[in-house]
Formats: C-alpha cells, structure tokens, sequence
C-alpha cells in the first residue's frame, strides 16, 4: 500500500482510539491498560514475518527471541486481563460467588504464612 | 501478502476495537477481552500458516516457549502486583518492537525508503526506552530498588546528551542505509544509548508517580508497534499499535489528572524537588498527641452508626483484608446500617486497581462510589472508616499550597462525624508527607496490621 493510504490509516486509527477509550468506565481502567497492552502483543505477527524471511544465524536470532518476547506480551497480558475481569460481578453474582470465594480466600490464608 | 490474509487481519483490527469497545461496561468487558484473543489468535494461525514463510517450525517453538513462561506467571499474580505485571509484559512488548526493527534494518533490501528507514530508527530508539524503562518501573513496584527518586549525579546534563546521543546516531543509520552495511553500527549504537535512556529516564521518578510512567510507556510501545506496521506494510499492526498509542496517551493524561500532576511534573519533577516522593522530609511529627481506641469502642460507633463511609487504600490489599472487610460491611448492613466504598482514582497503585481488589473479594460494584459522588455524601457521614489509605485523605491537598500534594483531589473524610484510622504505624504514605487529619479532635486511631484489626472488629460487632 503507498504511503498516504498507510498514512489515512495511521489518521483514522488515532480518532477511532479516542473514541472508544474516552467511553471506559473509570472502574475498568487498570483492566483497560492490561488489556491494551496485550493488544501490542500483537507484534507477534511482524515478528513471524521478519523471522519466516530471515536469512543467517543474526537475523534468524533475533527473530526468534522477539517472538518468544511478544507471545509473552500477547499470550500474558489477555489472561491477566481475563482474570481480573472475572470477578467484577453486579450484585446478584457476587452474592451466588461469595461462599466460594471466601472458602478459597481462606485457603489462601492458610497456605500463606501472614 | 493473500486476500484472505487481508481479510483475517481485518477481521482481527475488527476484535480489537470491539474489545477496547467492551471495556466500557463491567458487563461486557469479559467478553471484550475474549474477543480481542480471539482476533489474536485467528492473526497469529493465519500468519503462521501462510505459505511462503520459512522456519516456521522455530517460529512454533518459540510461540510455545513464550506461552509456557508467560502463562503461569499470568495466572498466580497476586492482584496486588497487578501493575508490576503490567510493566514487565509491557516491556518486553517494547524489547520486541525493538528487536523486530534491528532485525528489519539488517535485511537493508526492505528498508527501501528514507521513510522506513526513519520508521525503523523511531522504534528502535522508543522500543528500547520502553523495554529498560518498563524493567526499572517493574523493579520499583516490585521492591527490588527503591521506590524513591533516584538522582544519578549530573543526570541533568546526562540525560539529554545521552537522549540527543541515540537521535543522532539514528539519523546517522538512516542517513547511511543504503549501503551494504552501512548504517548497521550507528544503529546499534542508537539502541544501545537508547536503553540506557530508558533507565535514566525512569529512576528520577518515584512514588506515586511510578503508575503513570507504565502508562506513558505503554503508548509508547503501542506507537512503536504501529511505526514497524509501517515498515512491514502491514495494516493491522498499524492499526493496533494505534488503538493502543491513543488509548494509552488519554489513559496517562487521565490518570495524572486525578493525581493533580501535569505530566512534565511527573517526569521530570525530581529534578526541580516538585515530585510527590521528592526530597520532602518525612516530618513525623511524634510530638503530637493522637487519639486511638480499641476494637470494641470502635464496632460500638459503627454499629450504631447510621451511614458508613469504607475508604480502602493499598493497605488494604498488602494485608489482603479484602475479604474482611466486606464481611464486616455485611455485618453492618444486616443491622441496617447504610455502607458505601469510596473509591480514590488512584486509590491502590493504579487508576481502578483499587476496584479489581474489591472485585476479588466480591464486592458488588454498585456499592462502589467514584470520587465526584462520594464527596457529597460525607457531609451526611457518621463514621469514615480509613483502611489503609493516606494521602488520598490528607486535607493538605486540598488547603495547604505548600504541601507537596496540593492541587491532588481528595476525598473530603475530614467532613465525616467521626474518622477511624486503621494504620499499622504512624508512618505517612506512599508520598512520604504527614496527614494533619491523623491529629484532629473527631479522629480515632486502630492501630494493627488491616486484616488482624478488621477481624476483631468484626468480632466485636457480632457480640454486640
């Protein structure tokens, strides 16, 4: 694609940004963040494609630890992502949830010397 | 690049509006995530599976290898160390731009423009600053350093010859690329003064301010990411690192606003003393008489309150008290008394982390109050229950122009009846100043470790 197409994407991409994120509940913003950064993740894909058409021991190296770097990144950040996002529950949840959770939260305590 | 492979990464910049898109609601932020794997996911297998690309079985094995580690480490974090965790996988986000713009350089028949070439010097510098500097805030939060500023002597003159340094040399491999090999040495030179940027970058800022910086460098990274789509000619990392680099800027800007901090004041705070964590001396002023009471009175004016105020701080968490205190707020409900959370922006150690805490221990989200709604109600507060937080509640803030955190908004628990302090010591708080409300007629002080202390309380209000 030329330049000014890649350009016209870059432009609209920033708007399209602003918009959405500017709606996020001040609740979610730490899970927003993690969950941004596992979208950078997605650096994954270049890195494949630089790694698939490497040619020589430095290029094929670098390739690789960048891919290992980036599925760390990507792979990392939805779970962690996912994990805080489990347990925002309204009120009705929260109160099926409860019993269970404080049966593991005492485990927990248990297992962890306070 | 084939059509279909197109249309899978459009498919895929589709999921990750949709999934920045859910994050708006706590309902539908579960499923936005997914979703956002899921286009993850469907880019990774259709890049891998394409036909031309060669060693693909390393690039497998290097995806497993990065899953086996990441994995793990995701699902045993503790949610206290959230941001650190955040910083670490951001970081190495950032070393992998890094990485992916050296190994582009050195294939000089690609970089086949003053312009990729620009591109690729810009995420090789950023890249790095975003790699050490994400690895310092990670060993900040994670204690391994200090979490105070740290001034390397002459670190002001330093910092920007370093800074102008790995820009000239970038333009220097830009200006040289279309050599054989030309321009390879200026580019790792320019990495190299880079990552060492990022590490100067990130020491003078301490405290408080250490969350904003992760934010600042995961646009960072986000950019860097859409700078190599550039390179690549590839319109989903463009599209991507872009959603990332807007969301990220307004992230930052969002959360240094609730701090009352502009970000050159983050920044570069320490070099003018502004910071929050600055040189500020830790006046504890001991000489002063405060008022502190046991369990039982302090269950007697709760129980027999009418409206109760919950102000959590990281305290809270460090003690892992999350789940105590909303047996006791459970405990006061049943006995008619009205409850809220107020939640500071920054309470915890990054904007809402202090909600993803409550959230763990099942804290429905409607008996969370923002700040902006929970300020009128204290007036009308009997008691304000202040459970390992600080400076969120330091009316110096708010009255006090000298004050180091002045300007930050607070929450008004000084307009409370009746303030109840939970502290382990009468050590200040993450910005290291004194809290003149610890000394006031109407405050009472439970001294003790968050959980011990919410556990006698709770045992006190049943026996009543």
């Amino acid at each position: 694609m030329n330049n000014v197409g890649l350009l016209t994407i870059f432009m609209l991409s920033i708007f399209v940004g602003f918009e959405v994120i500017s709606k996020v509940s001040a609740v979610l913003h730490t899970p927003l963040m993690s969950g941004a950064n596992a979208i950078h993740g997605i650096i994954l894909v270049g890195a494949i494609l630089i790694t698939g058409t490497s040619s020589g021991g430095v290029q094929l190296t670098l390739g690789l630890v960048a891919v290992v770097l980036a599925t760390a990144n990507m792979v990392g950040g939805f779970v962690v992502t996912d994990r805080m996002l489990e347990m925002f529950k309204g009120r009705g949840k929260a109160a099926k949830a409860t019993s269970k959770a404080d049966a593991a939260s005492k485990a927990d305590a248990d297992r962890r010397p306070s | 690049m084939s059509t279909a492979t197109q249309v899978a990464y459009l498919f895929t910049a589709l999921c990750f509006i949709l999934a920045l898109k859910g994050l708006s609601s706590p309902k539908h932020a579960r499923n936005g995530n997914l979703i956002g794997a899921l286009g993850a996911t469907v880019a990774v297998v259709v890049t891998v599976s394409q036909r031309h690309l060669g060693h693909r079985v390393p690039i497998i094995i290097a995806i497993v290898a990065g899953a086996v580690i990441a994995v793990p480490a995701a699902r045993v974090v503790k949610m206290t160390a959230i941001p650190q965790m955040v910083a670490m996988f951001n970081g190495v986000g950032g070393g992998a731009a890094m990485l992916v713009a050296l190994d582009e350089f050195l294939r000089l028949h690609r970089v086949d423009s003053t312009a990729a070439a620009i591109a690729v010097a810009f995420t090789a510098i950023v890249g790095s600053v975003s790699f050490t500097g994400s690895l310092i805030t990670f060993a900040k939060l994670q204690e391994l350093m200090t979490g105070r500023p740290i001034l390397v002597p002459g670190a002001r003159f330093v910092t920007p010859l370093v800074g102008i340094g790995a820009v000239g040399c970038g333009i220097a491999a830009v200006a040289t690329a279309s050599g054989k090999t030309g321009g390879v040495t200026f580019l790792v030179i320019c990495t190299l003064l880079a990552l060492g940027l990022g590490v100067l970058f990130v020491l003078p800022v301490g405290g408080a301010d250490v969350p904003v910086v992760i934010s600042l460098l995961n646009a960072f990274t986000g950019l860097t990411v859409a700078a190599s789509g550039y390179v690549l000619d590839n319109t989903l990392l463009i599209v991507a690192g872009t959603l990332v680099g807007a969301s990220g800027t307004m992230l930052t800007l969002l959360m240094a606003r609730a701090m009352g901090r502009s970000i050159t004041g983050v920044l570069f705070g320490a070099f003018s003393g502004g910071s929050t964590a600055g040189s500020t001396a830790e006046v504890v002023s001991s000489d002063r008489a405060v008022k502190s009471a046991g369990a039982d009175d302090i269950a007697i004016l709760l129980a027999y309150a009418r409206k109760v105020a919950i102000v959590p701080g990281y305290g809270l968490a460090v003690a892992q008290a999350q789940h105590t205190i909303r047996e006791l707020v459970d405990l006061l409900e049943s006995r008619g008394v009205e409850v809220f959370y107020a939640i500071h922006p920054v309470a915890g150690r990054m904007p809402g982390h202090m909600n993803v805490l409550l959230a763990e221990a099942n804290v429905p989200y409607e008996q969370l109050k923002e700040m902006d709604d929970a300020n009128p109600e204290f007036s009308s507060t009997d008691v304000a229950v202040v459970v390992g937080a600080n400076d969120v509640v330091n009316p110096a803030a708010r009255d006090s122009a000298g004050s180091p955190i002045y300007g930050m908004p607070i929450l008004n628990v000084d307009e409370a009846t009746n303030v109840v302090f939970m502290k382990r010591s009468m050590r200040p708080g993450f910005a290291g100043i004194d809290n003149a409300l610890l000394y006031h007629p109407k405050t009472t002080l439970f001294f003790g470790d968050a959980k011990d202390s919410l556990s006698k309380l709770v045992a006190a209000v049943k026996a009543i």
